[in-house]
Order: structure tokens, then sequence, then C-alpha cells
């Protein structure tokens, strides 16, 4: 179909150039996927095929659910993400309302001091936030780990947020005002349901490295009670003998929380571009 | 029960002052509207009014009560927005409640507020839709009822008009006219629109660069403007300016009101030229480039052609033409 404002070649070649970069990006996860349903002759023999009857193994699944407490190391790291998620975006939006909302001395400076971290790598203060979870006890639970990433996640969502809440219209909050609402409530009620869609954006970019870090978990909490998935997969990794089966298998588990958050804030954020667009 | 006593209030934002000691008073049951032009305070002096701002001195008296300390929830005022501001998650009937509510009033009374509120703004059918649902015009309305429900002592309007539609401002100004008579309450109205000033007000508070310029009647300050800002502010098109010096005159700037000139073809005191004429069927306004006055605003009432370029005389009636001293004040 030609239309004023397509036309076919055009179409054509847009859908090609999109096509080629989604089958890039998405090549290694369907490798890593693919491979994790085959047998140990099926992953060397022949890498880059989908899995065939004869190849077709489940011995990667069976292993990891078999061996090692890996249902346990997922919960783990659900909880890590999640409450490190949950403490990153309440604190992060509630600094940000005060930067956005009132006027007081050292307003800006504040701000970017909060805003700070984003330039400096958290991993660089290893060593010392090393001491003070040892010193505070804190070594191998999943506290310090909470603690870690809220700090980690916390300037990014000031930055954000704060943008976003300087668009609530004024007027709104003051109408709740003047119907008497607390400062609480004009914060949770008011503003924090319209900018919904940039805290989607914030928990997305937050929670992918959360999930994904090795090196925190690895330093802080090595212990088997502790253990996150991507330490926890480290366990079929050998200095001789490596389990691709398992290690492919547990990483394509690994896949699948991180894909259903994504998904529910994803929704989110399509909800709030339609909303903003028809007024 | 609902005076409003304004005592020498200023109000700076760091170095910038944007009002420079006001003082009003406004008695029960008027309705009062404060215009001028963007950048003025009139809002910020609203926003003091209703405690959104603190002023940085002076006291605010309402009903006789200092209230320069009490925060907004507990001043007894309504304020209607320009842009509305309602809240988008919750019903128009919870939108109307919820300062109520807010205030512990026992939700049958609640429940009679908003009917007679829904009943007096025609929103009946609309109570149980979100504001996403409703139209422009809709919206203010039911801004308006949620001031209404409150029984307030004092009605703040901020530019609630200067959203909606040409002919959906001039029926929800009616509204608003109709309102205020029922209610007999106490209104304080802010826009920057002279017309919505003539047309709405008891009383007009006249306000430019942080300082009243003047207070009076509608009639009163286009009648006898106590100076040239309030004599160009207020009356549509804008009064004529022209150097008394070329006039031959004592005084620093004559001013006339385009309706209080006449032309004739042929004899007159200032000839020129119509530059432009814009019909607008129940009157024309020329404008017309003059020898002695420079280029001015005729109004006619009903249909005159003239063409562009034709020679007209255009004679001012001397018993409403204003002089203006040096000071921009009005000499006598």
């Amino acid at each position: 179909m030609s239309t004023a404002t397509r036309s076919v070649p055009r179409t054509i070649g847009a859908h090609a150039i999109l096509l080629t970069y989604t089958a890039i990006a998405l090549f290694p996860v369907i490798l890593v996927i693919m491979n994790s349903f085959k047998s140990r002759a099926g992953i060397f023999g022949a890498p880059l095929t989908p899995p065939t009857p004869k190849t077709f193994d489940l011995i990667g699944y069976t292993t990891v659910i078999g061996q090692g407490d890996f249902i346990h190391y997922f919960q783990n790291s659900l909880i890590v993400t999640v409450a490190s998620l949950f403490f990153v975006l309440l604190f992060g939006a509630m600094a940000a309302f005060a930067l956005s909302e009132y006027r007081f001395r050292g307003n800006s400076l504040m701000g970017l001091y909060l805003a700070l971290g984003i330039m400096i790598p958290i991993r660089l203060g290893t060593v010392a936030i090393l001491q003070l979870m040892v010193a505070s006890g804190l070594v191998n639970t999943l506290t310090a780990l909470i603690l870690v990433y809220t700090a980690q996640g916390l300037p990014l969502a000031v930055f954000i947020l704060s943008e976003f809440m300087k668009q609530v219209s004024d007027d709104l909050k003051n109408a709740g005002r003047i119907d008497g609402l607390s400062e609480y409530t004009i914060f949770f009620r008011l503003v924090l349901p319209l900018v919904r869609p940039s805290m989607a954006t914030v928990a997305v970019f937050t929670m992918i490295p959360i999930w994904n870090d090795l090196w925190f978990p690895l330093i802080l909490a090595p212990s088997e009670e502790t253990k996150t998935v991507t330490l926890g997969a480290q366990l079929f990794l050998g200095q001789f003998v490596t389990n691709w089966n398992a290690i492919l298998a547990a990483l394509s588990l690994a896949i699948m929380p991180v894909l259903i958050l994504y998904v529910i804030f994803s929704r989110q954020l399509i909800r709030g571009i339609t909303s903003g667009a028809v007024k | 029960m609902g005076s409003l006593n304004i005592e020498n209030v200023k109000k700076a934002f760091g170095p910038v002052e944007v009002l420079k000691g006001i003082n009003l008073e406004v008695n029960d049951g008027e309705f009062v509207v404060f215009v001028g032009p963007s950048g003025c305070g009139k809002s910020t002096l609203l926003r003091v009014i209703a405690g959104l701002e603190d002023s940085t001195s002076g006291r605010v008296v309402i009903d006789g009560a200092d209230v320069s300390t009490t925060p907004p929830a507990k001043r007894g005022i309504a304020m209607v927005f320009q842009t509305y501001a309602l809240y988008p998650h919750l019903t128009v009937k919870n939108n109307m409640g919820l300062g109520l509510k807010q205030a512990g009033t026992p939700a049958a009374e609640i429940e009679r507020r908003i009917g007679i509120a829904s009943s007096m703004l025609s929103l009946e059918p609309y109570l149980e839709r979100r504001p996403a649902e409703l139209s422009g015009g809709q919206r203010q309305r039911v801004a308006i009822g949620r001031a209404v429900v409150r029984e307030p002592k004092l009605f703040l309007f901020d530019e609630p008009l200067s959203n909606l539609d040409a002919a959906l401002r001039v029926n929800t100004r009616l509204e608003i006219a109709q309102l205020h008579r029922r209610l007999k309450a106490t209104m304080i109205y802010v826009t920057h629109d002279q017309v919505e000033a003539m047309t709405l007000a008891d009383k007009i508070v006249v306000l430019n660069a942080g300082k009243i310029e003047q207070i009076g009647g509608p009639m009163e300050l286009y009648n006898s403007p106590a100076n040239e800002f309030v004599a160009g502010f207020i009356g549509s098109p804008k009064m004529n300016f022209v150097d008394g010096a070329r006039l031959g005159e004592t005084a620093k700037t004559i001013g006339v009101r385009p309706e209080h000139l006449t032309v004739d073809p042929k004899s007159g005191a200032w000839k020129g030229t119509v530059v432009h004429a814009e019909h607008l069927g129940a009157d024309t306004n020329l404008y017309l480039d003059c020898e002695k006055a420079g280029l001015i605003t005729v109004r006619i009432f009903g249909v005159y052609d003239a063409e562009p370029g034709a020679t007209l005389y255009a004679t001012p009636d001397p018993a409403k033409t204003y002089r203006f001293g040096a000071d921009g004040k009005v000499l006598k």
C-alpha cells in the first residue's frame, strides 16, 4: 500500500535495518537459550544449530535444579533486587520532590551533590565498603547488598525524577494544599501517579545492573546462604572443567524474572506515553 | 462573613521586589477583580492571600483575624485555578468532596453540599466521571464546584477563564456572575483581560509593577482614571495618547478614547489619512495617521465606509478629553 507518507521501498528498507539490528541484539540471548536445551556433545559439535531430536537434552536444567540450591539463589536475587528497587524509588522520588518543590538555600548545590554519584563508579569504593560492612557485621547478609545497591541507584533516580517532578503542575499541588492535604499526601497521591512513567524508566535502569551484578555478591556476600543467581552460576565454572549445560541453563533461567519485571514496568511506560499524548 | 484587609503587604523573591506595599480593603460580599499586565504581581498577591506564598512583610486579615501565619486549608478560602488543577485519579464527586473529607465533615453533609453545588453548575450527569473524561468547560465548572462546596469566606479565582475558548469564556463568565449573585459571597478574581474585569467586578484593583495604580468601580475607572496607565489599560480599543506639545497644549500628554472622537470628511480638528479600517458590524475601527496627532484609533458606532488612503478629519469631544501631567497623573 502506497500512501502520501509511506512508500514501499522505504518501508522495506526501514524494516530490513530494524530486523538486522534485532537479530544482532538477540543473537547471544538466543544462542544461550538454544544451547541450554542441548547435550554436551551437541553444544560443542554444532553450537549454532537449534536443538534437534538427537541433540535435545534437559541435562543442564536437571543439574541446575538438582545440584546446588538454585531456588534459594533465585530467592536471594529477587529479594535483593526488589528491595533495592523499592528503596531507590522511594528515597529517590522523595529527594527529587524536595529538590523540585521547595525553595531553600543550597537547593541546586544539594541537587548536584546527590547526582554526583552518577559520575563516580561505586566500585572504586569497594575496599572501604567491605571494611564498613565488616565493622558493622553485615558481611554475608543480603542487607549489605541492598544497602550498596540502594546507594548505587539513588543518584540517577534523583537526577531523572527531579527533572520530571518539575513538570508536575504547581496548581495541582496548591489545590491539594488548599484542600488541606499534607505534603506527604500530595507527594504520594498527587505527584507520584503523575510521574509513574519516569518511575518505570528509573526502575528498569536500576534493576538490570543489580540483577546482573557479580562484583558485590562475590565480595560482600559469597556465603552459601546469601548467594545470588549470577554468583551461583559460577559454581559450574571450574578452573579445569566447566559444566556448560548447567551454566547455559542457569543463565536462561536467570533471564526470566528480569524479563517479567521489565514487561511490567514497560507497560507503565507505554501507558504513560499515550496518556500524555491525548491530554 | 467575608471581609479581607491587606495591610502593607510586601513580597520579594531574593532581590526582586514583586509586591511593593499593597493596602487593600474588601468588604463582605464584594466582587473584586485584580487586573494588570503580566508580571504586575496580581497572581502573587492572590497567592499571598491564599497562603500559598508567605509575604515578606505586612498582614493579611480575613474577617478580623490575622491569618498571616495560618496554613491555606485553615484560612476559610477556596481557590479556582487557571489549569483547573483537578485530581486526575478522583471522580468529579470525590474531587469536590476531598477538602471537606480532610476537614472531617460528616459524609451526609458532604453529600448534601455536593448535591447543591452540582445542581447549581449542572454537573449532576458527570458526578461519577474522572476529569480526563470531561471537556475543558466542564472541568472548570468542576473546579468552581469544588470551591463552592467548601462554603468559604473568600473565593479566589486565578485567571479561571484563560484556558477556555472564546464562546465558552463568555458563558462561564456569565455563570460566575450568577454564582456571585446567588451566593452573595466575597470573591477575588485575577485576570489580565480588562473585559472580564469590567463585566464582573464591583470593584477593580489596577496593579502595575507591584503597586496599586487605582481602585474603583468599572465606570469610575473608565470615566475618571487617575493616571495614564489606568486610562490606557481600561477600555478597548486603547485610549489614544497624543503629545501635548504637538497640539500646543500645556499638558504633557492628551488622552482621548477612540469612541470619543468623531470623523468628518470635510473639516475637523485633526486632519489625517486612513491607514486601515476594521469592520466589525456593530462598530468600525479606523486607524488614522494624523498630521498633528500621529497614529490614532477612532471607533465609530455602526457601519462607516472609509477606504485606506482617504482623507478624514477627526475631532475629539472636549468634555471627554483627559490631560496628563509629566508624572502621568491626571491634571484637574
